[in-house]
């Protein structure tokens, strides 16, 4: 059993939501109801379920970009609500993120070459040379030239600005990444690519991956432990074969049966 | 048995530069009472195809060959008069995002009976009528005819949305990636309510989609297009279980299968280009 790297323990956030007439009524909702997971270090723990379950505000939770209400995050034994800004900022280096849209996540006023190095300013890695060539061996090494540094965001696809995303991420050498959804824009192909490299560079660089997704079938391929999230709590979580294999909770099981093409994929290569 | 669509040789190109195929030469059938899912990835013109039967295509586009035969009539040669008595009356649409695709501003009902108005005069108590059997055959209470979108869920909508498309029971219904934006045990919902609609209205159903599980779940026929033209096409059984181009069994190396076992090989576009070319 490897050792944990990020540990959730009772993670609670409500937001406050209006209702009743005109909106005046104030609820709350709970996005995050109790929610424990253990991430250990150089593996891939899946955060699957549907919209709203909470399972986007949990990754913002871990990496303390929203405040919870209670419950606490440790990383590598510091409980990251107790560290002073200062502190907390020094350690973002080593809790790095992928985000969902290609388009929205990257600011279409700067060449790719000032985003990617934009960490290594900003936590003041290195030298400026070494910075550079740091920069240029990550672009290369996500499958980009070097000569794309000098391109602005817009030029790319959405598969290859997701590629800068994770050079951006990556750049900085992390310990954990948490990717929201990082394949779900992406046509089925580039998806197949994107999946590979987060794979090799896992090796690579030892990477520990949260990774937030509602597709079942993508789980089954990177993930080494599964969490499922209904209505802001984890319903069942265990490693990804056994939960595959035998669901412990209905909703799981429905989650599972829901996946498009299972049953007939399956007979087709059986029979051919 | 007579098809109910037969697309013959279709291409499409831009205004600006029609030397680019956008949709080169697409030719098939589809029948009353099955589905026929044309799949592909983004740009292989897919969308377009859809487009072109219902004769939407933007000004910027045009069709400059081929043939678009429904009900033994070559759809391209009517009038924009006569093509509206067709669209929604003899032919169903439905699109991605059920959000967009309805009025914010006006009851789910009011939407859903427009049609009905516009196509077969119903006004009243029997439009009234009309709506909440509509409803209740997409199973939404009658009821919920007094809801605006916003009240409703994005499954809910995009029961709306079918709602509206086979209100004046069309021959045939065209689904431009139906659930795609819905969550998967919504989407396996809304799979089963058109395919079981398909056969009780003896509809034929022209699908969208890019998942191969999808296709796998509700296709009679399947059409894989790349880049504008079609590679392969045939029963889905043929061509899921035994794929006889390679872009074909490429796109499915690529799809990542629930059990796991299958290594995720993605496609390599330069060997394709030389591979496909006979």
């Amino acid at each position: 059993m490897s050792e944990a790297i990020l540990v959730a323990r009772h993670l609670v956030k409500t937001y406050p939501q209006r209702g009743g007439l005109f909106g005046l009524g104030q609820q709350k909702v709970k996005a995050l109801d109790d929610v424990s997971i253990q991430l250990n270090a150089g593996e891939t723990l899946a955060v699957v379920g549907e919209s709203g379950s909470g399972k986007s505000t949990l990754a913002r939770c871990l990496l303390q970009l929203l405040p919870l209400d209670s419950g606490e995050v440790q990383f590598q034994g510091h409980d990251l609500a107790k560290l002073t800004g200062k502190e907390l900022r020094a350690i973002r280096r080593d809790l790095q993120m992928v985000f969902q849209d290609p388009f929205a996540s990257l600011n279409p006023r700067m060449r790719v070459g000032e985003i990617i190095a934009e960490g290594l300013l900003i936590h003041d890695l290195g030298t400026a040379s070494e910075q550079q060539r740091k920069v240029v061996q990550m672009v290369k090494r996500v499958g980009l030239s070097e000569a794309d540094l000098q391109k602005y965001p817009h030029e790319f696809s959405g598969g290859q600005r997701q590629r800068i995303g994770i050079a951006r991420a990556l750049v900085l050498e992390p310990k954990v990444v948490v990717c929201d959804e990082p394949v779900s824009a992406l046509d089925v192909s580039i998806q197949a690519q994107i999946l590979l490299l987060l794979r090799e560079l896992q090796q690579e660089m030892q990477l520990s991956y949260l990774f937030i997704t509602h597709d079942l079938r993508v789980v089954r391929h990177i993930a080494d432990q599964v969490a499922v999230m209904y209505k802001g709590r984890v319903v069942e979580q265990g490693d990804v074969d056994s939960l595959y294999q035998s669901p412990q909770q209905e909703y799981t099981r429905n989650l599972l049966n829901a996946i498009p093409g299972r049953r007939p994929l399956a007979g087709l290569a059986a029979a051919g | 048995m007579t098809a109910l669509l037969r697309m013959e040789e279709l291409t499409v190109v831009p205004v600006k530069s029609p030397q680019r195929k956008l949709v080169n030469q697409v030719s098939f059938v589809l029948e009353s009472g099955k589905t026929t899912c044309v799949v592909g990835e983004s740009g292989s013109g897919k969308s377009l195809t859809a487009l072109s039967v219902m004769g939407l295509l933007s000004e910027q586009l045009q069709r400059i060959h081929g043939r678009v035969i429904f009900q033994g009539r070559d759809l391209a040669s009517l009038s924009s008069e006569e093509m509206r008595g067709i669209r929604g009356k003899q032919i169903g649409m439905i699109f991605q995002e059920p959000m967009t695709s309805l009025n914010p501003v006006l009851k789910v009902g009011y939407q859903i009976g427009e049609s009905l108005t516009e196509h077969l005069g119903l006004r009243g108590k029997a439009l009234r009528a009309k709506v909440g059997s509509l409803l209740e055959q997409v199973g939404i209470p009658a009821e919920r005819a007094d809801s605006y979108p916003d009240e409703l869920s994005g499954g809910q909508r995009q029961r709306v949305m079918i709602a509206m498309s086979i209100a004046c029971e069309p021959a045939m219904l065209i689904a431009d990636e139906p659930t795609t934006a819905l969550d998967v045990t919504v989407q396996a919902q809304i799979l089963k309510l058109l395919d079981e609609l398909k056969t009780r209205m003896n509809m034929g159903m022209l699908f969208i989609t890019h998942d191969f599980g999808v296709v796998a779940d509700i296709a009679d026929d399947v059409v894989v297009m790349f880049r504008g033209e079609i590679v392969e096409s045939g029963p889905v059984a043929n061509v899921l279980g035994n794929p006889q181009h390679p872009y074909t069994q490429a796109l499915l190396d690529c799809v990542p299968d629930a059990d796991g076992k299958k290594p995720l090989k993605p496609i390599d576009y330069a060997w394709l280009t030389k591979g496909a070319n006979p």
